[in-house]
């Protein structure tokens, strides 16, 4: 949209009016991107040269502080990566197959009680972790997948699971049914419909929902810390919660730890950056 | 035509239904009766004391501690991460430029976990080498000791801030782009100028985002746990515990489990009752225009 001026003292504060604007938006960029840079120039020198000066620029790219990630014996971060994908896999795949047969359900058929399951998950989406922490903490250990990602990966696929389904029902609802009546004449049955029909089509939403939850199963720190007991089951969050405890006085560590850490999302962010951003935000549409 | 069957849907709801039941729904129901019971050390025997552990919580000056910082938290959240938000995304539409690039650059730490994030700023707060004091001696200032008990509350609050702050701004800027253009150009016809087009334009039409806003984000401050874990770890001498945080150490360092269930359960409660309260207050305000 263009502004008309009438004289050139509207024009100078309208380019003064924009300098301060791009002023104040490079600031919180700025204040976005120092912090994340400062760690990762730190993460390539030595403990004493961070504690000579922590803002110079590093002598070398010494690589130093990440080959030590693998030996530190009880903190291994390589094992805690397959950890992490480990329980990812399983997190994202079990809330992708559920949910996407329960939107299949909610959004194709026409029964009286859909509202109500509708009602149920907008309602489970207000449980947070604390109220299912010790009930869950208790039917684990008594079950065999005690001490196994198991543990971790059940109960988060529940908690990922009411949002992913509003938003799949969401999306399968806006979906062109004549398609599907189409097969069902030519006589496809049910499981057809769904993995022939439905599934194809709803590949970006499959996709939103599939970023969001991994995005949240990486980074999540609290059940994995309460049901993990072991040190060689537990994944990237938690040990990087431990790291500045174990590691010292090894600060070069601590920030190759974080770069680390951060590595395997920035990527994700780097190459889909349009669809991890819709898909955190496609739940503040809920509210 | 919608499909008419009875045994497919339920046969599709199952797997999901069933994840949501085992996990959610009777953990919840059991964490209520776990509350009115007096329970340690995961033990197998309980003893129902009735709200006893509730009435205990009033006299806890630990509980009033976690449930002053939460408050904290909660007013700094809605104050700077809606604020900062909004402003940004409002500047980014008159800007028009580089618009890409802010969007990047402001979204990556909400990409990033808080455990990470909270590590960061804890090597940021350090007194010899962190980041702060490194601008400070630079600039000739005298070193400080960022994180005291005093302060610890913040320490923990301003990251959390810097993680959020991208998310409201997309969603602001999602807003603001979902508003009719018609509306602008009329008001630019008729001279207006941007200042007021922000004032009297775009933070009215904003308001029904706002207010989605403000609830997302009292839910959400509720369930902050990594950051204080990680950057302080409720101390020093639970001076910046959070009822999440307390929760927890109540449960798994303390073994009282009966009573970190009854916290669970306040939690909970204020968080809906807060909620309810705020969307009816700002219906209120939207109602008046």
């Amino acid at each position: 949209m263009k502004y008309v001026y009438a004289n050139k003292g509207d024009r100078a504060r309208a380019a003064l009016r924009g300098i301060l604007l791009w002023i104040f938006l490079v600031f919180w960029a700025l204040l976005t991107i120092i912090p994340l840079v400062w760690v990762f120039l730190n993460s390539f020198k030595t403990s004493n040269d961070i504690l000579l000066s922590s803002v110079a620029f590093p002598k070398s790219l010494d690589l130093q502080n990440y080959i030590k990630m693998s030996t530190y014996p009880d903190m291994n971060l390589i094992t805690a990566f397959k950890n992490s994908m480990l329980i990812c896999g399983g997190v994202v795949s079990g809330v992708l197959v559920c949910a996407g047969f329960a939107a299949f359900a909610l959004g194709r058929f026409d029964n009286g009680f859909n509202k109500y399951i509708n009602a149920l998950l907008s309602g489970c989406m207000l449980i947070p972790a604390f109220s299912t922490l010790i009930p869950n903490f208790v039917l684990i250990s008594s079950s065999p997948f005690r001490g196994t990602q198991w543990a971790v990966i059940l109960p988060l696929i529940a908690s990922n699971m009411s949002f992913s389904t509003l938003l799949l029902t969401g999306y399968v609802r806006s979906l062109p049914r004549e398609l599907d009546e189409a097969a069902i004449i030519d006589g496809a049955n049910m499981m057809q419909v769904f993995f022939r029909i439905i599934v194809p089509l709803s590949k970006p939403m499959l996709a939103t929902v599939g970023t969001m939850t991994f995005i949240y199963t990486y980074n999540e720190l609290l059940l994995s810390l309460v049901y993990l007991p072991t040190r060689d089951k537990q994944p990237v969050s938690v040990i990087l919660s431990l790291v500045s405890n174990m590691y010292g006085t090894d600060y070069g560590a601590m920030m190759a730890a974080i770069c680390l850490t951060i590595l395997p999302v920035l990527l994700l962010y780097m190459l889909a950056q349009n669809q991890v951003i819709k898909g955190l935000t496609a739940g503040s549409v809920k509210g | 035509m919608a499909l008419k069957s009875k045994k497919y849907p339920l046969l599709f709801l199952a797997p999901a239904l069933a994840f949501i039941s085992v996990f959610l729904l009777i953990p919840l129901g059991r964490t209520i009766y776990y509350s009115l019971t007096a329970w340690y050390n995961f033990s197998p025997t309980k003893k129902f004391i009735g709200l006893q552990n509730y009435i205990n919580m009033l006299e806890d000056p630990i509980l009033r501690i976690a449930l002053r910082n939460t408050g904290i938290l909660i007013v700094f959240a809605l104050i700077f991460q809606i604020g900062i938000a909004t402003l940004l995304a409002i500047c980014v539409d008159c800007v028009r430029h580089g618009f890409k690039i802010f969007r990047t650059v402001y979204f990556f730490p909400v990409v990033i976990s808080a455990t990470a994030i909270g590590l960061m700023f804890s090597l940021i707060y350090k007194y010899d080498y962190g980041l702060l004091n490194n601008i400070l001696a630079s600039m000739g200032r005298e070193r400080q000791v960022w994180l005291t008990a005093r302060s610890a509350i913040y320490c923990v609050a301003v990251p959390t801030v810097w993680q959020h702050v991208g998310f409201y701004f997309i969603v602001v800027l999602t807003g603001i782009a979902n508003i009719s253009e018609d509306i602008y150009e009329s008001a630019t016809l008729d001279g207006i100028t941007p200042w007021k087009k922000a004032v009297y334009i775009t933070l009215p039409m904003l308001k029904p985002i706002l207010v989605s806003n403000v609830v997302l984000v009292v839910s959400q401050s509720f369930r902050v746990f990594d950051m204080v874990y990680v950057v302080t770890g409720g101390g020093p001498r639970h001076e910046s515990e959070l009822l999440s945080s307390y929760m927890y150490s109540k449960a798994f360092a303390d073994y009282n489990t009966g009573f970190a269930s009854a916290i669970a359960i306040v939690m909970i409660i204020m968080g809906i009752l807060l909620t309810g309260v705020l969307r009816f207050l700002m219906s209120k305000i939207q109602g008046d225009d």
